[in-house]
């Protein structure tokens, strides 16, 4: 019996995209549509004093100007939604308007929306508006705005600080008192850009007495939910469409202001409304991630047994709390325990706004920086303890699964030692030394760095994340209706929505195993609320390990059905029938047997005895709620040569081993990894959100915002493991943050790995040739420590 | 705002417009032709969604105006193959996995055609410097650079 599942099968998505066929936002623009463009403060905070558009409307291109005094006008009830309410934790929201009203919080706030004829012409008018400002102090830095006298974000609240939240399992002080080492670093994981190659963009269409909305976004269902909710709608009205979507990674799981103001303003005017996000808009508004202080201990016994790990987290959360902004560091607490068997885990944080733009969830969303902490300080002790890094990290991995960490958190399943070991077949650590020692020779200093990582993901079972548990205000299962035709063509619906990580593919392969089909005539669709059951959408790493299982499920439930069918065709027991080489046939007797098209057909016609307690029609729907979260792992080694001339790091090798349960694209995972690892290296080297101390934002473009690009990178080394998950039938667990989780770890450790003979023995990201070539200056009189 | 009139050749077809003087290439191939396939990431000229060829070189359309292509010819990634006829650099990125949301692709096909004109027979680093004007934030590129010297070996024409 073929079996689609675990092959390198070539994508359905890519025929359209590599002829440049695809629709994106942009390329969609109904009859009638006008344009938008938005005034942004050019203040980082200020008190609005006047705003005169008058010029603006007096263009003959222009329709309409609003602004945040409009919002009753516009019909827009409230403001934007978010969504995290942590039960007995105060967390101090300021209402966030997707027009600002009275005071602006940060560069980039919008004041004003322009809409009218033309492109470019919206762009000219929204330089005719002006606007008075009142400056008014700014903060920018997360502790000074900790500090007695510091200039307050929103002066109403009295305070900078958002939140307090802390997690924690066993006796951290005592954990930390017996040990023999104690290692303290302030880790600093800087705020970066989420940077899709597409932008954001909005196309909003009046129909009728309903509304749709095209949206450059993640979450599609989200998006109508608050739709209607904002605007006074009926829900079954409104309709959003993600189309192809041009990349996430996080900046489009968002309710943004200008989705609800489109659709607010283009109900007004009747007419088709559409903005196109510019790649400045972007690095200025749509949110950022990271932006953590993190106060790390880690201690451990001088044999390297660890006993506690503690860390005192000050999370930037910028000017407004946006869908998930204050959650997203506490999804790194759950797994602060790492790969490791601590005694005691503790993590506290603040959150605490700022004049910047909102944080919220980037590819990884408070794992990565958990994994920084936990690996980098591994490396730090280690080195304290005059262990061998992979020696600390062996003694003291979890061998015995399910295992449960002192947070009373349970891994799924795991091979720790399993995934080191595949990792040091493809890494030489002695052919390395050998190396190294002949670049010495040549004046270059080469350095090997690991993390051996696991995360959480698979959002996730409800339960534990709804509001009685982490406080979500939502639920987090997933859908699939899978609906085979007349003819057995199948069409299947997801409530994820997939933007490049190809589940029109690998849904496909689960499908056709399931019915004996081939994959070819089973199409995915996704991403539009009007079709399908209601979903949650793509992120955190739950499309396939949460959408995966939903699908396979709606997919049993057919399989059962057409067994029944097939049992009264045949006159034989459902439970002696079969799926096998594209057939339902009768065990044993495998000349009797239906095709799924012939199965279908009686299905559709049914024949004069059709038992009267079986519906007609092949078609059947699944939700799916995990019991658990799963726990991907696996192990990583970064190889840099840093020329103590620049300060320059060169990244010569990189090879990961990762290991998400069984297969089922091999290609797609290896290049959900190869993705991963390169946003992790722009991150540790290149990438760095800028803003200076009057809250200016220097990185706005990418002229001065870092992606690596071909030349920066090398190609990967990537192998697997495979360790079933226990928690779904797959046995998968997610892929898409896997190498942003990982990576950036494990080119910190390279490069302090390489640095130590010059006696840097730290350093923090992103590790610039200034920064670098700086420290070395510095070595003599500074060996490193906190920075 | 000044119009102009403009006259080329796009994808082998040829056109007589008027436009702003200022409308961008890009524009002019995405707004006034419905060739949608070419892309725009950034407003900067950095990542090259938005390449295409005029006069048979790579060129980034968001930083050429419509007029400065007056008299030329122009291929998009609409003209250098159809699903039921890729070109040979098309069929290697689906091969090879060079693409995931598939935003960056057309202009990296197009760099890639430019590429493979110059040098058929490129080193991986040839095709790493090749694309550096390129941003991908899906693939890490390894798989980018795959398809390239992939196509390269099995000789794309020119």
């Amino acid at each position: 019996m073929t079996t689609f599942v675990g092959q390198r099968l070539k994508r359905k998505e890519d025929p359209r995209l590599i002829t440049g066929r695809g629709s994106y936002v942009d390329d969609i623009t109904p009859a009638g549509t006008l344009w938008c463009a938005f005034v942004r403060s050019p203040e980082a905070h200020a008190k609005i004093v006047s705003i005169d558009t008058s010029l603006a409307e007096s263009r003959d291109e222009v329709i309409a100007v609003f602004t945040g005094e409009d919002m009753q006008a516009l019909g827009i009830l409230d403001a934007l939604p978010m969504a995290w309410v942590p039960p007995d934790v105060e967390v101090r929201n300021a209402p966030h308007w997707p027009l600002a009203r009275g005071e602006v919080n940060h560069v980039g706030d919008p004041v004003a929306v322009i809409i009218g004829e033309g492109r470019y012409a919206m762009q000219d008018a929204a330089e005719d508006v002006f606007v008075e400002y009142e400056p008014l102090d700014v903060v920018t830095d997360i502790e000074a705005a900790l500090q007695e006298g510091s200039p307050l974000v929103h002066s109403d609240l009295g305070t900078n600080t958002v939140h307090e939240w802390s997690l924690g399992g066993g006796d951290i002080e005592a954990a930390l008192a017996e040990a023999d080492v104690v290692v303290e670093r302030r880790v600093v994981n800087h705020r970066i850009s989420g940077a899709p190659i597409e932008p954001r963009g909005v196309v909003a269409e009046p129909r009728g007495t309903g509304l749709t909305l095209t949206s450059a976004t993640q979450v599609p269902h989200f998006v109508r939910l608050f739709l209607a909710l904002l605007l006074g709608e009926s829900e079954e009205k409104v309709r959003v469409i993600a189309p192809e979507v041009g990349g996430g990674f996080g900046a489009k799981l968002q309710v943004c202001g200008e989705e609800i103001l489109l659709a607010a303003a283009a109900r007004k005017l009747g007419r088709p409304l559409k903005w196109i996000e510019t790649r400045s808009e972007h690095m200025m508004v749509t949110h950022h991630g990271r932006d953590q202080i993190a106060y790390v201990k880690m201690g451990a016994k001088r044999d390297g047994t660890l006993t506690g790990i503690h860390s005192r987290i000050f999370a930037d959360l910028g000017a407004y709390l946006m869908l998930l902004t204050p959650s997203i560091p506490s999804l790194g607490a759950f797994v602060m325990s790492g790969c490791y068997r601590f005694g005691a885990v503790q993590t506290d944080i603040t959150g605490v706004y700022t004049n910047k733009c909102p944080t919220d969830a980037i590819r990884g969303a408070g794992r990565p920086e958990a994994t920084h902490m936990i690996e980098v300080c591994m490396d730090q002790l280690a080195h304290e303890l005059g262990m061998d890094p992979l020696e600390l990290r062996r003694k003291n991995f979890f061998t015995e699964f399910p295992a449960e960490t002192a947070l009373g958190i349970v891994y799924d399943s795991g091979d720790y030692h399993g995934s080191l070991d595949r990792l040091l077949e493809h890494f030489d650590r002695d052919a390395f030394e050998a190396e190294r020692s002949q670049a010495a020779a040549n004046g270059k200093l080469l350095g090997c760095g690991f993390s051996t990582y696991t995360e959480i993901c698979g959002l996730a079972p409800s339960r534990v994340t709804g509001p009685q548990g982490f406080g979500l205000q939502t639920g987090l299962w997933e859908s699939a209706m899978v609906r085979v035709h007349f003819t057995g063509a199948v069409t299947a619906y997801t409530g994820t929505s997939p933007h490049g990580q190809g589940q029109e593919t690998t849904f496909a392969q689960v499908i056709a195993d399931r019915l004996g089909v081939d994959p070819a005539n089973v199409e995915i669709m996704h991403g539009d609320t009007g079709t399908g059951p209601h979903g949650l959408g793509t992120y955190g790493s739950r499309a396939t390990a949460v959408g995966g299982e939903a699908i396979v499920r709606a997919t049993n439930k057919v399989v059962e059905k057409a067994k029944k069918i097939v049992a009264h065709a045949l006159e034989a027991a459902p439970e002696d029938i079969e799926v096998a080489d594209g057939r339902f046939s009768v065990k044993g007797s495998p000349e009797k047997g239906m095709t799924l098209a012939e199965v279908a057909g009686a299905a559709f016609i049914p024949d004069a005895d059709w038992p009267a307690d079986m519906e007609p029609g092949l078609e059947e729907t699944a939700f799916y709620d995990p019991e658990n979260f799963v726990f991907p792992f696996g192990a990583h080694v970064a190889i840099v040569e840093v020329d103590p001339e620049t300060g320059n790091v060169d990244v010569k090798r990189y090879v990961a081993v990762d290991d998400c349960g069984p297969a089922i694209n091999p290609n797609l995972i290896d290049g959900q990894i190869h993705g991963g690892i390169a946003h992790s290296i722009g991150q540790a080297l290149y990438e760095r959100i800028h803003y200076d101390e009057a809250g200016q934002l220097v990185t706005g473009t990418f002229v001065d915002y870092c992606l690596p690009s071909a030349a920066d990178l090398p190609s990967f080394q990537t192998d697997r493991t495979e360790t079933p998950s226990p928690v779904n039938q797959l046995g998968v667990k997610g892929i898409g943050e896997a190498g942003t989780i990982a990576a950036t770890a494990a080119v910190t450790n390279a490069v302090i790995d390489a640095l130590r003979p010059t006696g840097i023995t730290y350093l923090n990201m992103p590790l610039t040739p200034n920064r670098i070539w700086e420290a070395i200056q510095g070595a003599g009189t500074e060996t490193g420590g906190p920075s | 705002m000044p119009r102009v009139s403009v006259s080329l050749e796009v994808n082998g077809t040829h056109y007589d417009r008027e436009v702003e003087a200022r409308l961008l290439l890009v524009h002019f191939l995405r707004d006034e032709l419905g060739l949608t396939g070419t892309h725009v990431g950034c407003d900067t000229s950095n990542c090259g969604a938005c390449t295409c060829h005029l006069d048979g070189e790579a060129v980034k359309s968001c930083t050429v105006l419509t007029v400065q292509a007056d008299g030329g010819e122009v291929t998009t990634i609409e003209g250098m193959g159809s699903e039921a006829d890729l070109h040979p650099l098309q069929e290697a990125f689906w091969e090879h996995h060079g693409l995931q949301c598939g935003y960056c692709t057309p202009g990296m096909i197009m760099a890639s055609a430019d590429l493979l004109a110059r040098n058929p027979d490129p080193s991986e680093e040839d095709v790493r410097e090749a694309l550096a004007g390129n941003l991908c934030r899906c693939t890490g590129y390894h798989n980018i650079v795959k398809a390239v010297l992939a196509a390269a070996q099995a000789g794309v024409p020119s």
